[in-house]
């Protein structure tokens, strides 16, 4: 069993203990515990079930490795999935539910997976799932829903607040362990902006529990002495609870700051992305203790021997009050000391070494009477849902036990793995040290930077300098090394030494024991968090998966949310052993960011709710917001869908609006639409080109609908030109076209006829523009008074400066309804007042503003294209019947090359008709019609689609328009169009133009 | 994300100030052009493990477009250069033959 023991704990505060639940029981802890320590002091050692076979699951690690101890954390608002019990600090009011079993942590239905282990072997989705359709719906889908997922999907909204940070500095040191601080302090003294963060709320890391001498004092001092150093100059920056997630192209790194998970509901962030960049980098991230693949090696109470040294030393627990060691190396015999020291029983240190002689370790177990097994190994853990003994074997052989021993934990240590995590992310490239038989940093093929230097350096463990000594020398010399690629220069100064302890070479062991039967193999488990076992690996290289790659997501190893940490490398020696050749030719797969997961509410920010992105908004904004608007999202802009009245459904508003535009006047804020100035004697040329229309012969005075496509051929906006003067023109775009197109002809300009001289800006917002539609729209505007609005003075596709009620404006004669329309146009900031006096001064005509479905409606009505509705980015103007927009006169515009290739002239492409449903009814948006026959997959052929839908409140019945094979040439056919449950739409083949088809309500 | 200079107004910055725009120095081809040409002008584009020559716009500065030689395996910048040109400069060149000899780019060494 585990527990607390009444003396040690060097993190806990005593004094004060917290209240908090697991899976509805309530425990209790002391200040500075983590989840993981404080539910282990309550001897809860089951914390979850694992992925795939449902297996009992207890805390292995006591860091950011843990592969097991993840939980549900918090309720409502503040309920987190896949929450890390061993980097959890517990704090009082803490509530946390176990994951991925059902209906109980004790007992669980889905262990029945772990019967059916043999059907569930590597690669089981690839292979099942090729197998019978039907099975999918009745047997795969809910077998995959049940077992999927680890945690719960939150279900509220997130109570709590993120922000970004950006930050610069000379030097980023990654991991306030001793490296991390021996380098910062190292570093400080050329004065360059140093920052050094940590993980944890903790600085020393592993140092501080395994202990040494530095300077003739204990590490501790020498910890807080540092740390009171760093803190006291001004050139460095410390930061605890703060992960460096992820290092990026030339120097960037995102950092990942906890700032209140420990005090939740107080005021402030909870989280905090760090956007940092750096000159250069140092990763002082450490190393990570690796399991051994023995029989049993995931029953709870099999847990790492470092991580037994840290509960016990950090927060006084003991994970078991017997507990074997078992290892390959000789950091595992201070688990054994640090637990005989504290009186606890240690039957056995299992050592794997073959030629394990005389050491200095051995001769300290021997001495506080620690009995030594050299060449042994752990054949199978006794135990379920904890350990409660282990049959002991040779290492070398296939499992014979030859000893039994009662005991309740194993700590295993098959050596560490230097944490090269950040080092590779941005293409930093490792080498295999077969003496410590680990992957460390090749400091000659570092991540390069902007010009070509390499931007990180790594220090101490995470570089392979494994002790006390080493890893002070190698902090220092990397951070001078680090200042000087950065133009710092340090004095030569001391840098402290620290006591060295004799160790003895570790023993590569990658299965215990060496020639474990399969019985024995496929219950050695690799990756915890996803189930893989040794022989699932295994099998994946005798099936071919011979990249470490493809055996990865075969099987599965290292694709959990803990990234396989602790199975990646025994994984991998698996695999080359399998396969018959060196671990480095196998290789390690490609280390991603982040390090370990970031919560989602970082990576937004603050950009949520209201603020997630700026809203544009007219001048007439508040104006509608007053009367009723429904509003519709555009772009970034917010345009009114409706007006809607008191007591009016949506579709009403729309159809009387609709209708009143028709019969009597609307108002439309037409703001939004772009409006780009081409300037220059070169505009009419260059327009020519931007235009498939010929814009060079337009008149001042006089506009022209314009259509433009991008090169492909494809259109990709359209609007109304205005010819201002000789050399000036106003380019109407689209509402959501109008910083694309700006862009696209400052690309043009910039990157191919750069010695054209013309000037394009973008001077949409400087205008507010209200479109006056319907027949009473003259007499309006002649209330209004001032310039001349009759049809002499001012014709259709004609524009004209005056004044009108007071207000200097450009009208423009131009319609997208159908009806006689004028588009006015203010300075924006007279916006609103035009409009309010069109709005009085239309009250005896009945005034009534409209909104962008009404727009749509009419339109459709007239049978004009939208872009983004008529168009999808493979529409050419051609096959909207759009050809006399198209210049045959041009040696050259955009598009007009890739127009006449192939497929573009197929008579086969799909052409625009209109569309009107026998009974009357609205065909559903975006609708197929059906054709003979089937295709090579077997569905039914497809002769074209609905691009605009509505009902017509002018006709009284469903109108859309298509594209439709040989649509033009099959006026008066009826065609189909399946809609859904069953329902069938039949439709004739008409002219797009339902109304007024001679166009003369335009032209009054 | 990388950094990039503007060659245009000297400001070093972030990638999310900058656009980038695919392959520079190519030629366009209209109407009059085989199809062959008008293909390989739309859609034919070097994937170099290696120098490479890109398009970049400084979208949120001073709006103008520019060119970075650029390695695309150790993503170091050789240079930036104004778009206004039909070849990379001489000197840039020059210097890119230092770090990478032999170094061959559409027709450019
Ligand atoms: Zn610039």
């Amino acid at each position: 069993m585990s527990k607390r023991h009444s003396t040690g704990g060097r993190l806990l505060n005593r004094e004060k203990a917290l209240h908090f639940t697991f899976n509805g029981q309530k425990f209790s802890g002391y200040e500075g515990d983590t989840l993981a320590s404080s539910l282990l002091a309550n001897d809860q050692m089951l914390v979850g079930r694992s992925f795939k076979y449902h297996r009992p699951r207890g805390v292995v690690a006591a860091g950011a490795e843990e592969p097991n101890g993840l939980v549900n954390m918090g309720e409502g608002g503040r309920f987190e999935p896949n929450q890390r019990v061993t980097t959890t600090e517990l704090f009082d009011g803490l509530t946390a539910r176990s994951q991925n079993h059902w209906p109980s942590l004790e007992f669980d239905i889905g262990v029945v997976n772990s019967r059916l282990a043999r059907f569930l072997p590597a690669g089981f989705y690839y292979k099942m799932f090729i197998h019978p359709r039907p099975f999918w719906k009745y047997i795969y889908e809910p077998f995959i829903r049940q077992s999927a997922g680890l945690g719960q999907a939150p279900k509220e909204p997130d109570a709590d607040t993120y922000e970004h940070f950006y930050h610069f500095c000379d030097l980023l040191i990654i991991g306030g362990g001793i490296a991390g601080l021996q380098a910062a302090k190292t570093a400080a003294k050329s004065g360059a902006r140093v920052m050094l963060i940590e993980q944890t709320g903790h600085w020393g890391g592993r140092a501080v529990v395994d202990g040494g001498m530095v300077d003739g004092d204990p590490v501790d001092n020498y910890v807080e002495q540092t740390v009171a150093e760093l803190a006291a100059l001004d050139n460095v920056t410390l930061r605890t609870r703060m992960m460096g997630a992820g290092v990026y192209d030339h120097g960037y790194v995102l950092g990942y700051e906890q700032l209140r998970d420990h005090l939740p509901g107080s005021m402030g962030p909870r989280h905090r992305l760090w956007r940092i960049r750096a000159g250069h980098i140092v990763t002082a991230t450490g190393a990570i203790e690796r399991p051994l693949s023995f029989a049993g090696n995931d029953v709870p109470g099999v847990t790492l021997a470092a991580a037994v040294r840290d509960y016990l030393v950090n927060y006084g627990v003991s994970i078991g009050q017997r507990t074997v060691v078992v290892t390959n190396n000789d950091d595992a015999y201070r688990t054994a000391f640090a637990l005989h020291d504290a009186g606890l029983s240690v039957p056995a240190i299992l050592d794997a070494r073959t030629g394990l002689g005389k050491t200095d370790m051995r001769e300290r177990a021997e001495a506080r009477g620690i009995t030594v097994m050299a060449g042994h190994a752990v054949a199978s853990v006794k135990g379920g849902k904890r350990v409660t003994g282990i049959a002991v074997c040779k290492q070398e052989g296939a499992g014979a036990v030859v000893q039994e021993i009662a005991c309740d934990a194993v700590a295993m240590s098959g050596g560490w793995s230097p944490v090269v995590h950040l080092w590779s992310h941005c293409g930093g490239k490792l080498q295999w040290d077969a003496d410590h038989a680990f992957f460390r940093p090749d400091a000659d093929k570092a991540p390069t930077g902007d010009a070509g230097q390499p931007f990180v350096t790594v220090a101490g463990a995470a570089n392979g300098a494994l002790k006390l000594a080493d890893i002070l020398e190698d902090a220092d010399a990397g951070a001078r090394a680090a200042a000087a690629q950065i133009g710092h220069k340090i004095r030569k100064s001391k840098s402290p030494v620290a006591q060295r302890e004799e160790e003895a070479p570790l023993e590569p062991v990658w299965l215990m024991p060496a020639e474990a039967e399969v019985k024995l193999r496929s219950k050695a488990w690799l990756d915890y968090q996803n189930d893989v076992k040794v022989s699932d690996v295994q099998l994946a290289a005798q099936e071919g998966f011979e990249s470490v790659e493809h055996a990865k997501r075969y099987t599965t190893l290292g694709m959990a949310t803990d990234q396989g940490k602790l199975s990646n490398i025994n994984g991998l020696a698996i695999l080359s052993d399998a396969l018959g050749r060196p671990i480095p030719q196998t290789g390690t797969t490609t280390f991603r960011p982040p390090y370990t997961p970031i919560s989602m509410g970082a990576i937004g920010g603050e950009a949520r709710g209201e603020v997630f992105q700026p809203l544009r908004r007219t001048p007439m904004h508040d104006w509608h917001a007053a009367h009723g608007a429904d509003w519709e999202p555009v772009g970034h802009w917010r345009r009114p869908y409706a007006f809607v009245r008191d007591g009016e459904r949506l579709k009403d508003s729309v159809n009387r609006e609709v209708l009143n535009t028709r019969r009597n006047l609307g108002l439309l804020d037409a703001s939004t639409l772009g409006k780009i100035i081409v300037k220059g004697p070169d505009a009419p040329k260059f327009l020519d080109m931007m235009y498939t229309n010929m814009m060079s012969t337009l008149k001042p005075g006089k506009c022209r609908y314009g259509l433009m496509c991008s090169e492909n051929g494809f259109l990709i906006d359209d609007g109304v030109v205005a010819r201002l003067d000789e050399q000036t023109y106003l380019c109407h775009t689209t509402t959501g076209g109008a910083e694309r197109i700006h862009q696209h002809m400052e690309e043009w300009l910039q990157t191919e006829w750069w010695d054209w001289q013309v000037y394009v800006a973008n001077v949409t917002e400087q205008y507010a523009q209200v479109a006056v539609v319907g027949p009473n729209a003259r007499r309006a505007l002649e209330k209004l008074g001032g310039m001349d609005v009759s049809k002499e003075a001012l014709g259709f596709m004609e524009w004209a400066d005056g004044t009108l009620g007071g207000f200097k404006v450009r009208a423009y004669r131009i319609s997208f309804s159908g009806e006689l329309s004028y588009e006015i146009a203010v300075d924006a900031s007279h916006g609103l007042a035009l409009w309010e006096k069109l709005m009085e001064a239309g009250a005896a005509f009945g005034v009534m503003p409209y909104g962008t479905e009404a727009l749509h409606i009419l339109r459709a009505e007239k049978g004009f294209i939208m872009i983004g509705d008529e168009t999808d980015g493979t529409v050419i103007p051609q096959d909207l019947g759009l050809d006399w927009a198209i210049s045959k006169k041009k040696e050259d515009f955009l598009g007009k090359r890739a127009q006449a290739r192939r497929h573009m002239t197929d008579p086969k492409r799909w052409k625009l008709v209109g569309l009107e449903t026998l009974s009357g009814a609205v065909i559903p948006d975006g609708a197929y019609a059906i054709g003979e026959g089937t295709n090579a997959n077997g569905q039914r052929n497809v002769i074209g689609r609905v691009t605009s839908t509505y009902y017509s409140p002018t006709l009284d019945r469903g109108i859309a328009m298509g594209l439709v094979l040989y649509g033009p040439d099959r006026m008066g056919e009826v065609i189909s169009f399946p809609g859904t449950e069953g329902a069938t739409f039949k439709a004739r083949i008409v002219d797009p133009v339902f109304y007024d088809k001679e166009g003369e309500k335009q032209n009054v | 994300m990388l950094i990039l200079t503007c060659p245009v107004c000297s400001v070093t910055a972030e990638e999310t100030e900058f656009h980038g725009g695919g392959e520079a120095h190519l030629t366009r081809f209209g109407p009059g052009a085989s199809e062959e040409e008008f293909e390989n002008y739309l859609f034919m584009r070097e994937n170099p493990r290696g120098v490479h020559f890109e398009r970049w716009r400084h979208v949120y500065g001073c709006g103008k477009w520019f060119h970075a030689a650029r390695c695309t395996t150790t993503l170091e910048v050789f240079g930036t250069y104004p778009a206004q040109t039909l070849e990379p400069p001489k000197t840039l060149r020059a210097q890119i033959s230092k770090k990478r000899p032999g170094w061959f780019w559409r027709g450019f060494e």
